[in-house]
């Protein structure tokens, strides 16, 4: 098939000069251009961040056998939790099932970027850690990856925010976020964190 | 050309309607009464879970759907001065989405279909439920195919002639609603009815939250589409002036229309199965979406401002003192542009890509939709509704006094319900929870706000019961002699001259939507067959 250019750019100018033959209120010129630059402000605060300093939702596409995680290598029982690799880089593994988030409850450093792994082991569940940026669905099949720091030390819960059954509200565990001092101090094994 | 069949087609559907939405409004007061857990007698998930559904269901599915189609038969027959194209065929479409109604009400009420009206697979409900469901979408392709087939008949009989702009949207939201439904109807036949029944052992939720994304946007713009239909068409002509602008008005229609269908990432930017740049892309997308709705603010504030003049206001803000606010449409119009400023500010936020992650899933995003959709579009159905009734039904409205006072009271209802609802998001609470069972001192800083939430909702419900006793009331009224009102469209202040073709028609815009769909959805729904993907079996709940 051939693309013929120069009728497509005929109709484009068509399109556009009965375009220009409306009656637009010159107010309402003013008042389009205004939204326009609005939206365009917003749209490129959102576009920069995300290219520039790389400020993006958890998107990594990382499938997993969701049936069989306790047979895996790198979610079984064993492996979950808080884990300190020979680089200092901290990866924390957590499966999502009915009705809870395990390990049951965890220690973190704050001010320490901290990749957090999150698999479910039945069915659609979220998570957040309210006053955070911890926020991610965990949907079955996929692993939901998200990096964030968290700025001040406290006792947080992990919340699911997504209907997961009848139990849904009784689904929640904590996390303690300690200073960074005292995380250092604590960590005697780079393999291993804090696990109850 | 209305003829008596035509208005009884479009009451039947009204009442519907509007019979769901009574039912759903108790529910919803018993929901917000449960989940704060101040009356312990009530504590029960499976309720509480079974309302939830059944509320969702019949709010945004019942109460739109048979609204729309209820409305749309009459502004075609009205606008188009023709006789309802094929009659037995509406019938048809009515009591088979009423019959898909029923079927899937049977489930939702015993318990066997507590999935909320978003589906969330794996979990499965009944099939009953999803092939109820499907009958009611089914039930409304039928008003679609009436729609466009009026359209293109009214067309081809008046060449050259500009389509009456309350049937250009009309129309234009039919076409909407087809490419919206088709999401989730593929998600229902291929996913959920298969599991449900046992036919296939495991289904990717991913691929399902995909095709539910489809829809999930594009359904609110259809269900708004008659909001801003009577902006444009009614709201100028009640308040005594003119439509500031007919040409703006289909202009934002089409871009509504275009703009609703390649965007449904915004549901998806916590979700793991799609990549950023394709969740960038839908969240540009998105802020284009919000450029009819400016424009629509500007043009009926206009349109106001000319009739707040017309009749002596004066000064910069003198106008608004003087437009009728004993007028059941033009007070409507008034509160709904001031929960769409609030509900619009709300909508920037979730909208915003990364910034998501601050309310996503929490308390915030009810509160959201409840203020634009429970605010805005439905303020707007209720006004429509006290235009429509005395013309349809032939007899005077009961109580203009009634029905301001209802109106008032559901904007001040919605305020008290929906404000708290969005700080306990960023206190944190989780949205979709029956109880508060966290052993966290946080906790204790939502309860004030869900005992304002369960004031604002019983404003609400008796706001609610007001408005369907004035409908039943004037229905009922025995002695009345029968009027002959027809409905009133506004007239633009500058009449209609050149109107190129593409403003006229929807041919090339549908074929724009085709190609954005493919864009926006074609890869992210194709890496599902592409990529080594594990299937989940279906859970109870």
């Amino acid at each position: 098939m051939q693309i013929d250019t120069a009728k497509i750019l005929a109709q484009l100018r068509t399109w556009c000069t009965e375009f220009n033959a409306i009656h637009i209120d010159p107010l309402e010129k003013k008042w389009i251009a205004i939204s326009l630059a609005v939206v365009g402000l917003f749209v490129a605060i959102i576009t920069l961040d995300a290219l520039f300093h790389g400020i993006n939702p958890p998107s990594k596409v990382e499938t997993i056998d969701s049936a069989s995680l306790h047979l895996s290598t790198e979610f079984a029982e064993d492996k979950l939790g808080v884990q300190t690799d020979a680089q200092g880089v901290i990866t924390v593994r957590m499966v999502a099932g009915r009705y809870s988030f395990f390990p049951k409850h965890i220690t973190v450093p704050a001010e320490t970027p901290l990749t957090f792994r999150w698999v479910s082991m039945d069915v659609l569940h979220g998570v957040h850690i309210p006053m955070t940026n911890m926020s991610t669905m965990i949907v079955p099949g996929y692993v939901a990856e998200i990096t964030t720091t968290f700025p001040k030390p406290g006792e947080y819960p992990l919340l699911c925010n997504e209907y997961c059954g009848l139990g849904h509200n009784h689904m929640w565990s904590n996390i303690s976020v300690i200073a960074k001092e005292d995380w250092q101090a604590s960590v005697k094994s780079p393999a291993q964190g804090e696990q109850k | 050309m209305t003829t008596a069949a035509t208005k009884k087609l479009a009451l039947s559907h009204l009442w519907v309607a509007f019979a769901a939405f009574i039912v759903a409004c108790f529910m919803g007061e018993y929901q917000v009464l449960e989940r704060s857990g101040f009356i312990s007698a009530l504590d029960s998930a499976p309720v509480y879970f079974a309302s939830v559904s059944t509320h969702g269901v019949l709010m945004a599915f019942v109460l739109t759907t048979f609204f729309i189609m209820g409305f749309g038969y009459y502004i075609a027959t009205t606008t188009l001065k023709q006789p309802l194209w094929n009659l037995p065929l509406a019938w048809g479409g009515f009591w088979l989405a009423l019959f898909g109604v029923v079927l899937a009400a049977v489930p939702l009420l015993t318990g066997k279909a507590s999935v909320l009206y978003t589906f969330y697979p794996p979990i499965v409900a009944h099939a009953a439920f999803y092939i109820g469901a499907t009958l009611l979408v089914v039930g409304s392709w039928v008003w679609c195919a009436i729609m466009l087939v009026m359209f293109s008949q009214w067309k081809k009989a008046n060449p050259g002639q500009t389509v009456p702009l309350a049937m250009f949207a009309t129309a234009a939201n039919a076409m909407l609603w087809l490419w919206t439904s088709a999401g989730v109807a593929l998600e229902v036949l291929f996913q959920l009815i298969p599991l449900s029944l046992g036919w296939i052992d495991t289904i990717d939720p991913g691929l399902a939250r995909t095709l539910f994304a489809w829809t999930l946007h594009p359904i609110v713009y259809f269900w708004l589409i008659p909001a801003y239909t009577a902006f444009y068409v009614f709201v100028p002509k009640q308040a005594g002036g003119y439509l500031f602008s007919d040409e703006m008005a289909r202009i934002a229609f089409i871009v509504l229309a275009v703009f609703a269908l390649p965007i449904g990432f915004h549901h998806l930017y916590m979700d793991p199965e799609q990549a950023k740049g394709w969740k960038l892309l839908h969240g540009i997308g998105t802020f284009v979406v919000a450029l009819p709705t400016l424009v629509t603010g500007f043009t009926v504030i206009a349109s106001l401002e000319i009739a707040g003049r017309l009749r002596g206001g004066k000064g910069l803000f003198g106008w608004i003192g003087t437009l009728p606010w004993t007028n059941t449409m033009v007070l409507s119009v008034i509160l709904a542009l001031l929960m769409l400023i609030f509900g619009g500010f709300g909508g920037i936020v979730n909208a915003s890509y990364a910034m998501n992650a601050m309310i996503h899933n929490t308390a915030w995003v009810p509160g959201h939709f409840h203020l634009i959709f429970g605010g805005t579009t439905i303020i707007m159905y209720f006004a429509i509704a006290y235009y429509l009734w005395p013309i349809l039904s032939g007899k005077p409205l009961y109580s203009n006094e009634m029905a301001l006072t209802q109106l008032w009271l559901w904007f001040i209802g919605m305020v008290i319900l929906t404000t708290p609802w969005h700080v306990l998001g960023l206190l944190g609470q989780p949205r979709r929870i029956s109880s508060v069972v966290y052993n966290n001192l946080l906790t204790l800083a939502w309860k004030p706000y869900e005992l304002a939430m369960i004031f604002g909702g019983l404003v609400l419900l008796g706001s609610a019961c007001l408005f369907i006793y004035n409908l039943v009331k004037t229905q009922l009224n025995p002695t009345a002699e029968a009027l002959t009102e027809e409905l009133e469209f506004a007239e633009p202040i500058h009449a209609v001259t050149a109107l190129p073709e593409y403003l006229n028609s929807l041919t090339l815009w549908n074929k724009v939507i085709a190609v954005l769909m493919v864009i926006s959805f074609g890869y992210p729904i194709l890496q599902f067959f592409i990529m080594k993907t594990f299937g989940s079996s279906a859970w109870g709940y």
